[in-house]
């Protein structure tokens, strides 16, 4: 079909398609990084100074007194330490529920396999809804406790999908041979499963964890007025909202004081690093994992 | 081969003992599974329960059987109610144009990124493109009103500096330009993320066809429209039957966050709607009422996606 034609006119429109590709790559790149990076700036930026404007990616008087200031508040001390015991409690918790689940649901011979995982999957398209689900958390009484962090959440039938295609693409002779040695089904999770399911139990774990640490709808909803159970993006939410809008409701007395020191776009960005920084720190390890994962899930779902 | 070694040893058993003695020695298997589905369905599925709510004038602290019966007289109530529509109309706004942009710009990010030669440069991009997948919406919301913001917000001072306004916009305080600051949020957070899937597809399309389409002079334009394109139909198709599904559950955080009193009109959608005039209120039946017709709606959504896609490209997810 006209191939002459087209190779002439080929290194013309290739050159522009490559012009193309490369200014949308980099432009993509930019709009990405420099949100981050002036943040980061204006954290490490004399609050005062700040107020001038004009701080793009390196702060122009360094300093760590925003740093100092926000972690004189109680609230985010508290915040911080609840955020980091949920973390590792709801991860730990959600990874050893999906993985069992996900086992049984591998075992072709369980008679159970089908209605479990009929069962699961239809929670992923039908929800009780905000309401319903607010008052079955508040009839368990479990307003006011930190296991309303960890509990209702438990079983993700996304995550058990997962987990699951994962196992079937394990050989059941590993499975046979270690029941032929006498292990029960137990053992063979135990053994035999987890071991094997490293990447995709890491890929969980990173979901688990980032949606842990970035959560802030519980807190707000069920444990608002809880101060020894606030977790640290309750707080930083609380923040932005009491700045952005003037009229609010929520800006507790310590905050007020704080914000009388330095100024709270300073104070802000600050929170908005310390919030941030963990995830940054794990991000780049579990990187290759969670490609994987992803690709996996979507795949089987 | 798993299932005929235990159907072998059972053969000889009535239908019952069968059920009983495979039963046995699921044990392990129940043990590890039930307690989970207990879980499941006290969180998932009470909840639906709740929908008795709707119907009933609900009073905490009164057993169900005592509270009183009313029918529909909620759903009446929502259908009366102006906001009601408003909220309605900024769901469906905001998912639209959310699947929409959500759906295209991945696409194009993952042909375009695909398409870069040079490795280090494709894999630094990638890592990049996902980082604010990670970060929360409470930390986003920050970063784009900071910004978006009037005194030194990287946009009004670029759109200022290239004069192409003259004085700076007021971008969270304006109903108007609501709905496509949250697309644009969401886009600016999710895409490097959701591009992950199609960049998987595209890596799984033969590099012989690329060959073929190069001898056969096709420019690049042309293989990424005959070959790259029609790779992924399926990853697509699947991905958009279940983004249809999810299309009015989009929730409230993202407009919680961005939104304020100024643009309420533009950002309440119908679960803001039930949080502010049901359980703000303590009016829970009728908030129920809201939930209950968001959930129904959105499960009709996804059934009518996959028929269609069934019946048009054969592909579906049931």
């Amino acid at each position: 079909m006209g191939t002459k034609k087209l190779t002439r006119g080929a290194p013309w429109s290739d050159r522009l398609f490559d012009v193309i590709v490369y200014t949308v790559i980099i432009f993509a790149t930019l709009i990405t990084l420099y949100p981050f990076l002036n943040v980061l700036a204006i954290s490490l930026n004399d609050s005062i100074d700040s107020v001038r404007g004009g701080i793009t990616i390196y702060p122009r008087q360094f300093t760590l007194k925003n740093y100092e200031t926000i972690f004189a508040f109680s609230g985010l001390v508290t915040g911080l330490k609840i955020s980091i015991l949920r973390t590792i409690i709801g991860t730990l918790l959600g990874l050893m529920s999906a993985s069992m689940l996900a086992y049984t649901l591998s075992r072709v011979d369980f008679q159970g396999r089908k209605f479990v995982s009929t069962f699961l999957a239809l929670t992923m398209y039908v929800s009780g809804g905000l309401i319903p689900f607010y008052i079955l958390i508040r009839d368990l009484n479990m307003m006011g406790t930190f296991a309303v962090y960890v509990l209702p959440g438990l079983v993700s039938a996304f995550n058990v999908f997962v987990i699951r295609s994962f196992i079937d693409g394990i050989p059941y002779a590993l499975q046979e041979s270690a029941k032929l040695d006498g292990a029960n089904d137990l053992t063979i999770y135990w053994r035999v499963i987890l071991p094997l399911t490293k990447p995709a139990l890491a890929t969980i774990a990173l979901f688990l964890a980032v949606g842990q640490w970035n959560s802030w709808i519980d807190t707000y909803l069920y444990n608002g007025s809880q101060e020894h159970l606030t977790t640290l993006q309750f707080e930083l939410m609380k923040v932005i909202q009491s700045t952005t809008t003037n009229v609010d409701s929520f800006r507790g007395k310590n905050m007020t004081a704080v914000m009388a020191q330095v100024s709270p776009e300073s104070v802000k960005m600050a929170i908005t690093i310390v919030v941030t920084v963990p995830i940054l720190i794990v991000y780049p390890f579990l990187q290759g994992y969670f490609v994987k994962g992803m690709t996996l899930g979507a795949v089987k779902s | 081969m798993k299932a005929v070694t235990v159907t072998q040893t059972n053969r000889k058993l009535p239908q019952r003992g069968r059920f009983w003695s495979t039963a046995i020695r699921n044990r392990y298997l129940y043990m590890m599974s039930l307690p989970f589905v207990v879980w499941v369905f006290v969180f998932s599925y009470l909840p639906l329960w709740g929908w008795t709510m709707a119907f009933q004038k609900y009073k905490p602290g009164k057993s169900f059987f005592e509270q009183k019966w009313v029918g529909f007289d909620y759903f009446k109530q929502l259908f009366q109610d102006d906001m009601f529509y408003q909220a309605l109309r900024n769901t469906l706004a905001m998912s639209g144009m959310g699947l929409i942009a959500g759906f295209t710009v991945p696409i194009i990010f993952a042909i375009l990124l695909n398409e870069v030669r040079v490795q280090t440069l494709k894999r630094f991009v990638q890592t990049i493109s996902y980082l604010p997948h990670f970060v929360s919406w409470v930390v986003a919301a920050g970063i784009i009103s900071k910004m978006l913001s009037t005194d030194n917000g990287i946009v009004n001072d670029l759109l200022m500096g290239f004069h192409i306004i003259k004085e700076p916009i007021q971008f969270m305080g304006e109903g108007k330009l609501f709905w496509g600051i949250v697309t644009a949020s969401d886009v600016w957070k999710e895409t490097g993320w959701n591009a992950i899937i199609f960049l998987a597809a595209i890596a799984g399309i033969g590099p012989e066809l690329y060959e073929a389409a190069k001898v056969d002079g096709a420019s690049r334009w042309r293989q990424v429209w005959h070959i790259t394109l029609p790779g992924i139909r399926t990853t697509i198709i699947i991905l958009l039957i279940i983004s249809i599904g999810h299309l009015i559950s989009i929730g409230w955080e993202k407009q919680f966050l961005l939104g304020n009193n100024l643009v309420r009109d533009y950002s309440q959608t119908l679960d803001l709607y039930s949080l502010n005039y049901g359980l703000g209120m303590g009016r829970y039946s009728f908030g129920t009422a809201i939930n209950m017709f968001n959930s129904l709606i959105s499960v009709l959504l996804l059934f009518t996606a996959n028929g269609i896609f069934k019946k048009i490209t054969k592909e579906s997810i049931f």
